[in-house]
C-alpha cells in the first residue's frame, strides 16, 4: 500500500432497490484482501452499507467514495436527494420517514444513522432541503 | 443447555432443503436469530452466524455479508431467486429453505441447545 492510499469510486443507483448494498459488499471484499482486521473491516461495512441503503430509499441514489489509508478508512456518500429537514430527530433511534413500501423491503426501522455513528469514529452530515446531502464518516485502524 | 450445531444439524432440524454451500455443511455455529426486519438485524444482532428470515430479497444476503454470518435459513417455504443464492455463494454463506413458520423454526433449534446470544468460544 503506498502514502496515497487506495481509492474506490461508486455509483449507487437509485432506481433499482435490488441492487442496493452491493458497493458495501464490493468494499468489505477488497478490505479482506487488502488483509484489514476483521472487526474494522465488519465496522466500515455496516456503517458503509447503511448509508448506501439510505441514498437507495431516500436520496434516489448517489455515489460512495472510499479513501484507504493505513490507519484510517474514509468513507464519503453524496447524494442529490431531498436534504435531511433536521438532522439531531434523523439520528434519533426509532426515527424513520420510511413508508410501508420501504418497511416490506426490511428497512425502514429509524435506526440506520444512529449505527452509522455508532461503528465510526467521527461521522459528519452536511445537507439542505432539495439539494442532498453529504455524509463523511472515519474508521479508525 | 447450550449448545454449537453443525449447520447439517440445522438443516436436518427444520427438515430444510439446501440451496447452496453443500462444502460448508460441518461447520460450527454457536447462535442464531431471526427477523424480517434488515434493519434491526444491522442494528441489534452483535455474532449470530445464522439468520432465519421470511423476507426474500438480494439484501438479506447482503446484510448477512455485513454481518459475517455463516447461514441463511428462508421460514414458510420462501424460495429466494438463483441471483441471490450467486449472492450468497460469492460470500460462502449456506442458504436452505424450510416449510417451518418462524416460530416452529425458531423454537426447534433453540430447543436443540442453539441459543440466542452466545458467542463464539474461542
Ligand atoms: N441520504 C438521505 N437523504 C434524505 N433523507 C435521509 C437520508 N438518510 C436518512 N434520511 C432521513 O433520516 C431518517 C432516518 O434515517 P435512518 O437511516 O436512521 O432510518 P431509516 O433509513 O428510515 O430506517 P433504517 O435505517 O432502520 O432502515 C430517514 O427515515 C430519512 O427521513
Ligand atoms: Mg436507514
Amino acid at each position: 500500500m503506498t502514502d496515497a492510499g487506495i481509492n474506490f469510486h461508486f455509483d449507487v443507483d437509485g432506481e433499482d432497490f435490488s441492487s442496493a448494498g452491493a458497493a458495501s459488499v464490493e468494499v468489505k471484499k477488497n478490505l479482506r484482501q487488502l488483509g484489514f482486521p476483521p472487526d474494522v473491516i465488519r465496522k466500515v461495512a455496516i456503517a458503509m452499507y447503511e448509508g448506501e441503503i439510505n441514498m437507495v430509499i431516500h436520496a434516489n441514489g448517489g455515489t460512495a467514495d472510499v479513501f484507504v489509508l493505513p490507519d484510517e478508512i474514509t468513507m464519503v456518500l453524496r447524494d442529490q436527494g431531498p436534504g435531511i429537514a433536521d438532522v439531531s430527530l434523523a439520528m434519533q433511534e426509532g426515527f424513520s420517514t420510511a413508508r410501508d413500501n420501504i418497511r416490506s423491503l426490511g428497512f425502514g426501522a429509524g435506526m440506520g444513522l444512529p449505527n452509522m455513528k455508532k461503528y465510526t469514529d467521527a461521522m459528519e452530515i452536511e445537507t439542505e432541503l432539495g439539494k442532498g446531502t453529504k455524509i463523511v464518516m472515519r474508521v479508525k485502524i | 443447555m447450550d449448545r454449537n450445531l453443525k449447520i447439517r444439524k440445522i438443516r436436518e432440524l427444520l427438515d430444510a432443503e439446501l440451496l447452496c454451500g453443500e462444502d460448508q455443511l460441518d461447520r460450527e455455529v454457536y447462535s442464531a436469530c431471526s427477523s424480517d426486519m434488515m434493519s434491526d438485524v444491522l442494528a441489534f444482532v452483535k455474532d449470530q452466524a445464522v439468520l432465519l428470515t421470511g423476507l426474500v430479497n438480494p439484501q438479506v444476503m447482503r446484510t448477512a455479508e455485513m454481518m459475517d454470518m455463516h447461514c441463511v435459513v428462508f421460514v414458510r417455504g420462501k424460495n429466494p431467486t438463483p441471483e441471490m443464492v450467486e449472492l450468497a455463494q460469492s460470500s460462502g454463506i449456506v442458504v436452505m429453505h424450510s416449510a417451518l413458520r418462524m416460530y416452529e423454526a425458531c423454537g426447534t433449534l433453540y430447543s436443540a441447545g442453539l441459543n440466542g446470544t452466545k458467542v463464539a468460544a474461542e
